[in-house]
C-alpha cells in the first residue's frame, strides 16, 4: 500500500517561500518576542514620562560594567555566526570552537549581570528618625509630632526600625536643646548584625538628592563608613525592585532578558554537546539548527542593545 | 410627540448635556433597527425561496447586482455622520470646554471602598492645600491642617448638593482602587482612578435627589456602594445647605 | 459545452471500514503514545476539543450559580449551595454566595470562557483538526511543539482550577484584573491567575506559530493563497492576532506578578489608602498602564473568538447552499483588514478613563471603521444564500443561527463604539448583552455547527439529526431569552458585576432617589436566570447525542457524507496518521459547487480537470 505522507520542508527550503519550516517558526516566534519586550519598553516610557520631575533616577548603574557586557554580547553574536559558517563549510572542529566560545561569553554575561544585581541588593537606603537632643545631653530617636505652644510632642522609637511608643512623649521647650530632622543614609553594606548595620556611603537631607547620581555634586560625594543602630532607623530598604519604579522596570527588563540569555545558552550548550551528534547523521539539519539558535541569539543580543542605552545612559 | 427616550428604555433625563448623549444613542439605535429589520426580512425570504425542496438546483453565480456595495456605503456614511456630526463634537465639549469656575459649583470627589468623599471649598471659594502626606482615614483629601483655607472647607460623605441650572465641575479621584462615578439621570459617568484627578462637568436641569452609582468593580462592596446621593437644589435651598455646613466642624477632625 | 467526466468520490477506493487506517498507519506504540503524548494533529485537536468542552461546561456551571444569586440575592443556592460550602468553606456559608465568591466566579467565568473554553475550541481544536487536512498536509509543521502547546494549556487550566480551592479562593477582580484591585485583593488567587495566564499565553503562542508555519509551508501543490478555504484564512489571521497581541499581556502579567510578589509599584500610584500584601508601596506606578496593555490584547482577542467562527460558518454555508460563497475575495480582504485594524481600537474599552478629545477621536474613528469589514463579511455570507439550494441540516441550522445572532451582537457594538453613547452604556448589562450575543449564540453556535459538521470525519459516524434540531431550536430560544433582556436592562442603567443583581440600586431599595431600577427591570433578572438554567437543560440532547453517536451512531455513508469540495473530505475516515494516502494536488478554488456543465453539484478541489491518465 501507499506510504504515509511525511512532513515536507523539514530541512530543505520550500521553493516558493525559500525557507525551511523551522526558519519560519523562529521568525514568527521572534515577532512575538518583539511584542513582549515592546510591551515592557512601552511600560518604561509611560512610567518615565509620567514620573514627576526629579523622581526618575539617573546614573544609578555602572556604565563601564554595562559597556563591558555589551561588548561581551556583541562578540558572542559574532562567534555564533562563525559557528554557523563553520558548519556550512563542513568544518566541525571550528564549529565546536566557536560555539564553545559563544557559550562561554553567554556565561560571562550572566556572571557580570549577577555582579550588578548583587551590587543593588547590598545597596541600602536608610531613612533615619528625627533626633531630639535634650538639654541634659541625652538623645532620643523618634518622630517629631508637633512643636507648638511651648510643648514638643515626640513619639519615641521602641528600638525597632519603624516602631514607636503608642503615646508621644511631652517635653517642655526648655528641656530640648536641639531637634535634628531625620536624614537619609545611602550606601553599600559593610556589615550587618542584630544590633547595628554599617554602610559605606553618605548622608543626605532629602530623598530627592539621591536621584541624580550623574550631577557634578554627585561626583564629589565622599564615602565613609556609617554605623546605625535600630532605634535610629525609620525604615531601611535595599535597592531591590520594590525600591522605586525605575528599579522595578530595570529588574524586570534585565531579568527577563537574562532568562532569555540562559535559555539561549541552554540551547547552544545542547547543540555544542549532546545535540552535535546529529552532525554525523544529518549535517544539513544540524546546520539549520545552529542557524536557528543563532537567530535567537542575535535577537537576545539586539534586545540588550536597546536595554543598555535605555537603562544605563538615558 | 413620542418620547424616544422612554421608547428605548432610557432612564429619565435631568441634565443639559445629556440630551446630546441620548440623541447619539437614539440615532444609532435607529440604524440598528433598520439594518436588523431589513436583513431579517431578506433572511427569512431567502430561506423560504431558496430552500432545497423548492429550489433543487443552485445557481452557481448567485447575486449578480452590486446593490450590496451601495448598502455598505450607506451604512458607512450614516456611521460617519453620527461620528463626525455628533459624537466627536460632543466629546470635545465634554472633555475640553469647561464652564467658568466662578459660575459653577466646583467640588472634589474622592471615591474609596465603598463610599464617596466630597469636598466643598466653603464660603471662601478656595480649597485648602492638599498633600498626600496628610492622607489618613479621617482626612480623605489630605488637607493641610495648618492651612487657614482648610478650616473653611466642607467635607461630606455620600452627599453632594448642587444647584439647579448651574454648571457643576467635579474633580474626581480615588483613594484606593478604580471606581466609577455614575449618575444615570445626569448621563454622567467617569472612572475614578487613584493617582489621577479627572475633571468632569454637567448642568443639572431638574430639582430632585438622584442616585450615585459606582460603575466599576471595586471589591466585595461594589454592589453595596449605593449610599451616594446627588441633591439638585433650588438656589435658595443650596445656599441654605451650604450655610448649615460651613462653620460646623466639617473640616478634617483633630490632629493632636 | 461538454460535461466533464468526473470521478465519483462516493465510489472512491479509499472508503473502507473505519479503523483499518489507524492500524496500518499509526506510528504504533502504547496507549500513552497514541492518546496522551501523541504528536498527531488530530489527536491533539481532539484533546483540545474535549478539554475545551469540559471548560465550557464548567464556565457555564459557574454562571448557573451566579444567576441564582442575581435572581434571588442572599438566598441559599439549592443543590449546589451545600456543596459549595463543603468545598469552599465560609465564602459560601449556609450555601449562600458571598460577594467575594460572586466576584471570584464572575472573574473566572470570563477567564475560563475566553481563554480556556472558546480559544482552545475555536482555535486549538478546530485549527488543529481541520487546517492540515484542508490544505492537504500530513500534519502540522511542528508536531512536538503542537503537543507542548496542548500541555501548556492543560497546565494553565489546572492552575486556574486549583485557585478555587486555595484559602481566599480564585481571582476576584474581573477577567480584566484591573489593578490596584487585583493587586490588593486579599487572595493569592490572583497570583494563580497570572501564572495560569502565562501558561495559556505560551500555549496560544506555540499554537499560533504552528498554524502560520503550516499554512505557509505545507499547502499542497496547486493550493495557492486564493484557493484556500475561507476557514483556513480565518485561522491564519487568528493565529497572527494571537501571536502579536498576547505577548504584551504577558509583559503586563509579569509586571502584575512583580507587583504581587516583589512588591513593585508598576500599577500602583503613591498614597494609596490600601496597600500591597505587605503594606509597602513605593508608588510611581500607573493603573492605566495595565488597562492599555490588557486591552491591547483583549480587543484582538475578541476577534480571536469570532474569526474561526466565521470561518466555520462560511464552510457550512457554502456546502449547504450548494453554491460558491459570494464575494470570496472581499471576504478575504475584509478579514485581513479586520485583523490589522483590531490592533488599533483597544482604547474603546477605556473611554471613561479621562480620555482627551484627540485620543477619543482616534479610537472612536478606528472602532467605527472596523465595523465596516464585519459588515462586509456578514453581507457576503447573507448574499451567499441567494440562489442557493438550501439544505436545512443541523450544522446548517446552527450556521444560519449564527448570522443574525452575530448581527445583533455586532450592531450593538456600535453605540458602545461611539464614545458619547458609551457614557451611558459603559459597564452596564448592555455591554454584557452585546458581547454575549457575539460569543454565545454567535461563536458557540458556530462551534456547534462545526462539531455536527465534522463529527463524521473523525468518528466515521453521523450525529442524530432530530436531536440536533431540538438542540438548535431550544438553544436559539433560550439564548435570546437570556441576552435580549440584558440589552434593555443595560439601557435602563443596570450595572454589571453586581453581586446582588442590582438590588441595592433598585427603586424598591432607594425610594428616595431618582435612578433606581424599576421593578420591571429587576424582574427580568429572574426571567433571565430561568432561561439560563433551561439553556443548560437544552444541552442535554447534545451531550447525549455526542457520546451516543460516537459509538452507536449510524455509519457515515461515505468519506464525504456532505458531498463537500474541500480536501479534508478527500481522505479516508478517520484520516490515518499522515492524513493522505497519496499527496493531494489542487486544481481549483474551494467552493466549486453546482459548476455549470458538471454532472455533480460539487467538484472537489483535488479533482483534476481531466481524469488522470493512469
Ligand atoms: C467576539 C467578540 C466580540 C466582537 C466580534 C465584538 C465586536 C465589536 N465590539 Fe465588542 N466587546 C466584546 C466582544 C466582542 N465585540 C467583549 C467581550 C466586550 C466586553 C469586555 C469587558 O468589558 O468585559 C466588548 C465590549 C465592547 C466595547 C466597550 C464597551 C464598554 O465597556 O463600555 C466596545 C466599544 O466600542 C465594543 C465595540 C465593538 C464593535 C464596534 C464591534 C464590531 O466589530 C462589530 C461589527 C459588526 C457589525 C456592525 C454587525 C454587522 C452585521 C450586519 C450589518 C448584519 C445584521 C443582520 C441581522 C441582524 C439580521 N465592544
Ligand atoms: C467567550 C466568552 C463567554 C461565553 C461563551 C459566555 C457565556 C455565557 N455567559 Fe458570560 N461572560 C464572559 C464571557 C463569556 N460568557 C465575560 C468575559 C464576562 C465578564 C466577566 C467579568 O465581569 O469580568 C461574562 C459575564 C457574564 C455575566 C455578567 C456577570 C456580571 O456582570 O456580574 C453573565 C450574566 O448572566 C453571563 C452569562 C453567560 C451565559 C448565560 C452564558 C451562556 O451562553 C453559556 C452557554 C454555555 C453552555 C450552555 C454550556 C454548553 C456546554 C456544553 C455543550 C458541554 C458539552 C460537554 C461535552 C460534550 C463534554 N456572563
Ligand atoms: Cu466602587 Cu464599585
Ligand atoms: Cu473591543
Amino acid at each position: 500500500m501507499h506510504a504515509a505522507m511525511e512532513i515536507p520542508y523539514v530541512s530543505t527550503p520550500r521553493p516558493d517561500t525559500g525557507l525551511y519550516n523551522a526558519k519560519i517558526g523562529i521568525w514568527l516566534f521572534l515577532a512575538s518576542e518583539v511584542m513582549l519586550f515592546g510591551g515592557l519598553f512601552s511600560a518604561y516610557i509611560l512610567l518615565r514620562v509620567g514620573a514627576p520631575d526629579g523622581t526618575w533616577p539617573e546614573g544609578w548603574l555602572n556604565i563601564p560594567v554595562g559597556t563591558t557586557n555589551t561588548v561581551v554580547l556583541i562578540t558572542s553574536s559574532i562567534t555564533t555566526v562563525m559557528a554557523w559558517a563553520s558548519c556550512k563549510m563542513k568544518q566541525f572542529g571550528r564549529f565546536k570552537l566557536f560555539h564553545g566560545l559563544t557559550l562561554l561569553l553567554a556565561m560571562t554575561f550572566v556572571g557580570i549581570k549577577s555582579y550588578e544585581y548583587h551590587d543593588k541588593f547590598t545597596h541600602y537606603e536608610a531613612k533615619l528618625n528625627d533626633q531630639l537632643v535634650l538639654a541634659d545631653g541625652k538623645t532620643v530617636f523618634g518622630n517629631l509630632v508637633a512643636n507648638t505652644n511651648g510643648v514638643v510632642l515626640f513619639s519615641v522609637s521602641t528600638g525597632q526600625p519603624g516602631e514607636y511608643e503608642a503615646t508621644p512623649a511631652k517635653y517642655a521647650q526648655a528641656q530640648v536643646a536641639k531637634i535634628v530632622p531625620g536624614q537619609i543614609v545611602d550606601g553599600h553594606l559593610v556589615e550587618r548584625a542584630a544590633d547595628h548595620i554599617t554602610l559605606s556611603g553618605h548622608t543626605v537631607a532629602e530623598h530627592a538628592e539621591l536621584m541624580n547620581m550623574r550631577s557634578a555634586a554627585a561626583r564629589h560625594i565622599q564615602h565613609s563608613e556609617i554605623t546605625l543602630v535600630p532605634a535610629q532607623l525609620r525604615s531601611i530598604e535595599t535597592y531591590g525592585p520594590w525600591h522605586n519604579t525605575y528599579l522595578a522596570i530595570y529588574f524586570t527588563l534585565t531579568g527577563l532578558h537574562a532568562l532569555h540569555v540562559l535559555g539561549g545558552a541552554l540551547v547552544i550548550g545542547y547543540l555544542w554537546g549532546p545535540g552535535s551528534k546529529l552532525w554525523q547523521t544529518d549535517p544539513e539539519r544540524f546546520t539549520n539548527r545552529v542557524e536557528i539558535s543563532g537567530l535567537f541569539w542575535h535577537f537576545v543580543d539586539l534586545v540588550w542593545i536597546f536595554l543598555f542605552p535605555v537603562l544605563y545612559l538615558l | 410627540m413620542i418620547n424616544w427616550e422612554q421608547l428605548f428604555g432610557l432612564p429619565p433625563l435631568a441634565s443639559q448635556q445629556g440630551q446630546a448623549i441620548d440623541n447619539v444613542l437614539i440615532y444609532t439605535h435607529w440604524l440598528i433597527a433598520a439594518l436588523l429589520i431589513g436583513w431579517s426580512g431578506y433572511f427569512v425570504y431567502v430561506l423560504y425561496r431558496f430552500r432545497a425542496s423548492r429550489h433543487p438546483k443552485a445557481d452557481y453565480l448567485g447575486v449578480r447586482t452590486h446593490a450590496s456595495n451601495y448598502l455598505e456605503g450607506v451604512v458607512a456614511v450614516i456611521e460617519g455622520v453620527i461620528l463626525l456630526g455628533f459624537s466627536i463634537p460632543f466629546w470635545a465639549k465634554a472633555a475640553d470646554q469647561f464652564p467658568k469656575e466662578d459660575a459653577s459649583v466646583v467640588i472634589k470627589v474622592a471615591a474609596q471602598q465603598f463610599a464617596w468623599n466630597v469636598l466643598y471649598p466653603g464660603p471662601d471659594g478656595d480649597f485648602g492645600r492638599q498633600d498626600p502626606r496628610f492622607l489618613s482615614a479621617q482626612n480623605a483629601f489630605g488637607l493641610d491642617p495648618e492651612d487657614p483655607k482648610t478650616r473653611k472647607d466642607i467635607v461630606t460623605l455620600n452627599e453632594i448638593h448642587v444647584q439647579v441650572d448651574k454648571p457643576v465641575i467635579v474633580h474626581l479621584t480615588s483613594r484606593d482602587v478604580v471606581h466609577s462615578f455614575k449618575v444615570l439621570a445626569m448621563r454622567v459617568n467617569q472612572d475614578a482612578i487613584p493617582g489621577m484627578s479627572i475633571p468632569l462637568h454637567f448642568t443639572p436641569t431638574r430639582v430632585g435627589v438622584y442616585q450615585i452609582n459606582c460603575a466599576q468593580l471595586c471589591g466585595n462592596g461594589h454592589s453595596g456602594m449605593a449610599a451616594g446621593r446627588l441633591h439638585v437644589d433650588t438656589p435658595e435651598e443650596f445656599a441654605k445647605w451650604l450655610k448649615s455646613k460651613s462653620g460646623a466642624a466639617a473640616a478634617p477632625a483633630s490632629y493632636e | 459545452m461538454q460535461a466533464i467526466a468526473e470521478i465519483d468520490p462516493l465510489a472512491a477506493p479509499h472508503a473502507r471500514p473505519h479503523g483499518a487506517a489507524r492500524e496500518t498507519h499509526d506510528g504504533a506504540g502504547t496507549f500513552w503514545r497514541k492518546y496522551v503524548f501523541s504528536t498527531d494533529h488530530k489527536v491533539i485537536g481532539i484533546q483540545y476539543a474535549i478539554t475545551g468542552l469540559c471548560f465550557l461546561f464548567f464556565g457555564f456551571l459557574l454562571m448557573t450559580m451566579m444567576r441564582w444569586q442575581i435572581a434571588k440575592p442572599g438566598e441559599p443556592i439549592p443543590i449546589f449551595g451545600p456543596l459549595l460550602q463543603a468545598v469552599l468553606g465560609d465564602t459560601a456559608a449556609k450555601g449562600i454566595m458571598s460577594p467575594d465568591l460572586y466576584n471570584s466566579f464572575g472573574a473566572m467565568h470570563g477567564t475560563i470562557m475566553v481563554f480556556l473554553a472558546i480559544v482552545p475550541l475555536a482555535f486549538g481544536a478546530f485549527a488543529n483538526l481541520i487546517v492540515p487536512l484542508q490544505i492537504g498536509a500530513p500534519d502540522m509543521a511542528f508536531p512536538r511543539v503542537n503537543m507542548a502547546s496542548y500541555q501548556a494549556y492543560f497546565v494553565g487550566g489546572v492552575i486556574m482550577l486549583a485557585s478555587f480551592i486555595i484559602p481566599g479562593g480564585a481571582a476576584q477582580a474581573g477577567w480584566t484584573s484591573y489593578p490596584p484591585l487585583a493587586t490588593v485583593v486579599a487572595t493569592d488567587g490572583q497570583t494563580y491567575w497570572i501564572i495560569g495566564m502565562v501558561f495559556l499565553i505560551t500555549s496560544s503562542l506555540l499554537g499560533a506559530v504552528n498554524v502560520i508555519a503550516t499554512v505557509i509551508q505545507l499547502r499542497a501543490p496547486g493550493l495557492h493563497w486564493f484557493r484556500l478555504p475561507f476557514f483556513v484564512w480565518a485561522q491564519f489571521v487568528t493565529a497572527f492576532l494571537l501571536l502579536l497581541a498576547f505577548p504584551p499581556l504577558e509583559s503586563a502579567a509579569v509586571m502584575q506578578l512583580m507587583d504581587k510578589v516583589a512588591h513593585t509599584s508598576f500599577f500602583l500610584p503613591a498614597g494609596l489608602a490600601v496597600a500591597g500584601p505587605d503594606g509597602h508601596v513605593s508608588g510611581g506606578g500607573n493603573p492605566l498602564l495595565w488597562q492599555h496593555l490588557f486591552w491591547f490584547l483583549a480587543h484582538p482577542e475578541v476577534y480571536v473568538l469570532i474569526l474561526p467562527a466565521m470561518g466555520i460558518v462560511c464552510e457550512i454555508v457554502a456546502n449547504n447552499t450548494r453554491k460558491p460563497v459570494w464575494g470570496y475575495k472581499s471576504l478575504v480582504y475584509a478579514l485581513l483588514i479586520l485583523g490589522f485594524l483590531s490592533f488599533i481600537v483597544w482604547a474603546h474599552h477605556m473611554y471613561l478613563t479621562g480620555m482627551g478629545t484627540k485620543i477619543s477621536t482616534f479610537f472612536q474613528t478606528t472602532t467605527i471603521i472596523i465595523s465596516i469589514p464585519s459588515v462586509i463579511i456578514l453581507t457576503c455570507l447573507f448574499l451567499s444564500l441567494w440562489g442557493g439550494s438550501i439544505r436545512f441540516n443541523t450544522p446548517m441550522l446552527f450556521a444560519l443561527g449564527f448570522l443574525p445572532m452575530f448581527g445583533i451582537g455586532g450592531l450593538t457594538g456600535l453605540p458602545l463604539g461611539f464614545a458619547t453613547s458609551d457614557i451611558h452604556l459603559h459597564d452596564t448589562y448592555y455591554v454584557i448583552g452585546h458581547f454575549h450575543y457575539v460569543v454565545a449564540p454567535g461563536t458557540i453556535f458556530a462551534l456547534f455547527a462545526g462539531i455536527y459538521y465534522w463529527f463524521p470525519k473523525f468518528t466515521g459516524r453521523m450525529m442524530n439529526e432530530f436531536w440536533g434540531k431540538v438542540h438548535f431550536w431550544l438553544s436559539l430560544i433560550f439564548m435570546n431569552l437570556i441576552f435580549q433582556p440584558m440589552l434593555f436592562q443595560g439601557m435602563a442603567g443596570m450595572l454589571r458585576r453586581m453581586a446582588d443583581g442590582g438590588a441595592n440600586y433598585s427603586a424598591a431599595r432607594v425610594p428616595d432617589a431618582v435612578g433606581g431600577l424599576s421593578n420591571y427591570i429587576m424582574q427580568m433578572n429572574t426571567m433571565i436566570s430561568y432561561a439560563v438554567w433551561m439553556l443548560g437543560l437544552a444541552q442535554v440532547p447534545f451531550i447525549l447525542n455526542f457520546f451516543y453517536s460516537m459509538w452507536k451512531g449510524p455509519k457515515a455513508p461515505s468519506d464525504n457524507p456532505w458531498q463537500a469540495t474541500t480536501l479534508e473530505w478527500q481522505t479516508p475516515t478517520p484520516p490515518p496518521h499522515g492524513n493522505f494516502l497519496t499527496a493531494p494536488a489542487v486544481f481549483r478554488g474551494p467552493y466549486e459547487y453546482s459548476v455549470p456543465g458538471h454532472a455533480q453539484d460539487f467538484t472537489p478541489q483535488n479533482q483534476p480537470d481531466r481524469p488522470a491518465t493512469t
